[in-house]
């Protein structure tokens, strides 16, 4: 037996529009994640990764499946219990861009205070709290008082993690969190949420960026136009991917010592994927 | 300014001669003229036709404000304040407004990671960039709209067609980054400047442009000023490597040189930050050794 889920999600559907110009985002897609387990999720754009980390967040309503949050099903949750499922903070989000996450008005410590207010902590605990999670994820306490447009990227990149830990998440769903992050920025972030693993917290890592998500995670879930077309342990997706979209995906990118694939291998995987 | 190379390194300011140069920036210094501030402390270098120059470095280390200044666009309160740049043999410190509207997308181009604001997005994205063709090449309204839909499918647009007659808000960020690329490219420029121009897209679709300019490169002699945080990509795409740290280029030599045998301690911890997650580290065979 595995370790006990703090995600399941099954057999989910999701549409977009409506008529005729409705479209399957996501279309039969079952994915699991263990406490502790980080799951990545690629797929190029369009495929469906971002509508799957909404679906979760109770953001995207889905026709078909169902969604369960550290044991609690969600999939028919009222928009009073998600408010109660956020205000608990059991699952957390961080996005591509931070001022996505982060209300631009509120200091970095009313940022990072907030869900614990709202969860009825007092107001000394909670800036306590927000000075410690700071330094979690290394950032000096005299940014507490600043405003998001005060500080730099990756700076604000470290406080939305800050905020998302805060409530001590029992998963947090990450979506693009370190694309717009330079080398070192992007270092740090990883480092902090592979810390956030062995303390047991779930993740769901979207990335485009394949070398981020071979050195975070432990299995690779593979979308392709709405379906999961290949799951499996990281180092096998990575060095032995079965599915022809993987295989092109992971040809395509270049690393420091060799270019890409050459443009007729990929063309022949292309045919193939389009056969 | 610090400037690294290894021991067998030519070094590439004193590089090729100054005729054989599509572009030269000499010892270039950026200041605020508000301030007095300086903010970029001299940066050099030349392209040739068909080169490719990679600049890496942290964020505001000055890379996007060096490729302002080459393309004569700083921002308002920002200046040269020392040094040159000569593009096609001519100082760009004495061209007039309208010299530079001739030599902007056909002699020089440029595209940058923000895509949204360089499109007009109340005009439809086909007919923008034919206008483009028509006023710098010189032909038909019907022969430039045949070039554009050419120049879409090659930046690997799936429906050339349709994103012609669409605006700019209809398409996605990897579509608009893809229009601009075909926008930039369309006068059939000299030097073109890729400031994390494919950052954004998928990699699979970042393959295909990279190919594309690789190409143009052989094809034409386009030479390429790329700014890249990803060094994989420079290593693939670039001849010629500046790091740049705090305004200052620490560290300029050859691809090889400076990716595989830095000497400054600056592009070392670069790499190191590179290699930590870099997909080379989680590949069992390296893909040069693959069969």
């Amino acid at each position: 037996m595995s370790a006990p889920s703090v995600l399941e999600v099954e057999d989910l559907e999701v549409l977009y529009g409506v008529g005729r110009r409705r479209r399957r985002v996501l279309d039969g897609v079952s994915l699991s994640v263990s406490n502790g387990e980080a799951v990545g999720l690629i797929g190029e754009t369009g495929s469906g990764k971002s509508t799957l980390a909404r679906a979760v967040l109770g953001l995207a309503p889905f026709s078909r499946g169902r969604v369960v949050i550290d044991g609690q099903d969600v999939s028919k949750a009222k928009a009073r219990q998600w408010r109660d499922l956020r205000r608990r903070g059991v699952v957390q989000y961080v996005f591509q861009d931070p001022l996505r996450s982060l209300d631009p008005e509120l200091t970095v410590a009313q940022s990072i205070v907030e869900p614990l207010l709202i969860q009825g902590i007092s107001s000394a605990e909670a800036h306590a709290r927000a000075r410690a999670f700071l330094g979690r994820v290394r950032l000096d306490e005299e940014l507490l008082s600043r405003l998001p447009g005060e500080i730099s990227g990756g700076q604000r990149q470290r406080v939305a993690v800050a905020r998302a830990l805060v409530t001590e998440p029992k998963l947090i769903m990450l979506d693009e969190p370190v694309s717009a992050l330079d080398s070192a920025n992007r270092v740090q972030v990883l480092e902090i949420l592979k810390g956030l693993r062995q303390a047991g917290v779930g993740l769901v890592f979207i990335s485009h960026d394949l070398g981020s998500v071979a050195g975070l995670t432990d299995r690779i879930a593979v979308l392709y136009q709405g379906e999961l077309v290949e799951v499996g342990p990281t180092r096998s997706i990575i060095n032995d991917p079965q599915h022809v979209y993987t295989r092109l995906l992971i040809d395509s990118a270049p690393t420091l010592r060799s270019a890409a694939a050459k443009r007729s291998e990929r063309e022949q995987l292309r045919a193939l994927l389009h056969a | 300014m610090a400037f690294v190379a290894g021991p067998d390194t030519e070094s590439t300011v004193a590089g090729p001669p100054a005729t054989a140069a599509l572009l030269s920036v000499r010892d270039v210094h950026i200041g605020d003229r508000t301030t007095d501030r300086e903010i970029v402390h001299g940066i050099s270098f030349e392209l040739a036709p068909g080169k490719a120059v990679g600049i890496v470095g942290e964020s505001g280390s000055g890379k996007t404000l060096t490729c302002r200044a080459v393309l004569g666009i700083l921002p308002d309160q920002l200046a040269v304040s020392a040094g040159s740049i000569t593009l096609t043999g001519r100082d760009i410190a004495e061209l007039s407004v309208k010299q530079w509207t001739e030599l902007r997308g056909s002699t020089i181009s440029a595209v940058f990671q923000d895509p949204a604001s360089y499109l007009n997005p109340s005009i439809q994205v086909g007919p923008q960039i034919a206008e483009v063709i028509r006023v710098k090449k010189k032909v038909r309204r019907r022969e430039a709209m045949d070039r554009v839909l050419e120049l879409l499918r090659s930046v690997r647009l799936r429906n050339p067609e349709s994103v012609y007659s669409q605006y700019t808000y209809e398409l996605s960020g990897g579509m608009l980054q893809r229009a601009l690329i075909a926008a930039a490219i369309a006068a059939d420029p000299q030097v073109l400047i890729a400031d994390e121009a494919t950052t954004a897209l998928d990699v699979t679709v970042q393959a295909e442009i990279l190919d594309l300019l690789a190409d143009l490169r052989e094809r034409t002699g386009l030479a390429l000023v790329v700014v890249a945080h990803d060094l994989a990509v420079v290593a693939q795409v670039c001849d010629e490597v500046l790091v740049m740290r705090q305004g200052d280029v620490v560290e300029h030599g050859t691809t090889a040189d400076v990716l595989y045998r830095p000497q400054h301690e600056y592009t070392q911890l670069l790499i190191a930050e590179h290699e930590q997650y870099g997909l080379e580290r989680f590949l069992d065979v390296p893909r040069e050794e693959r069969a």
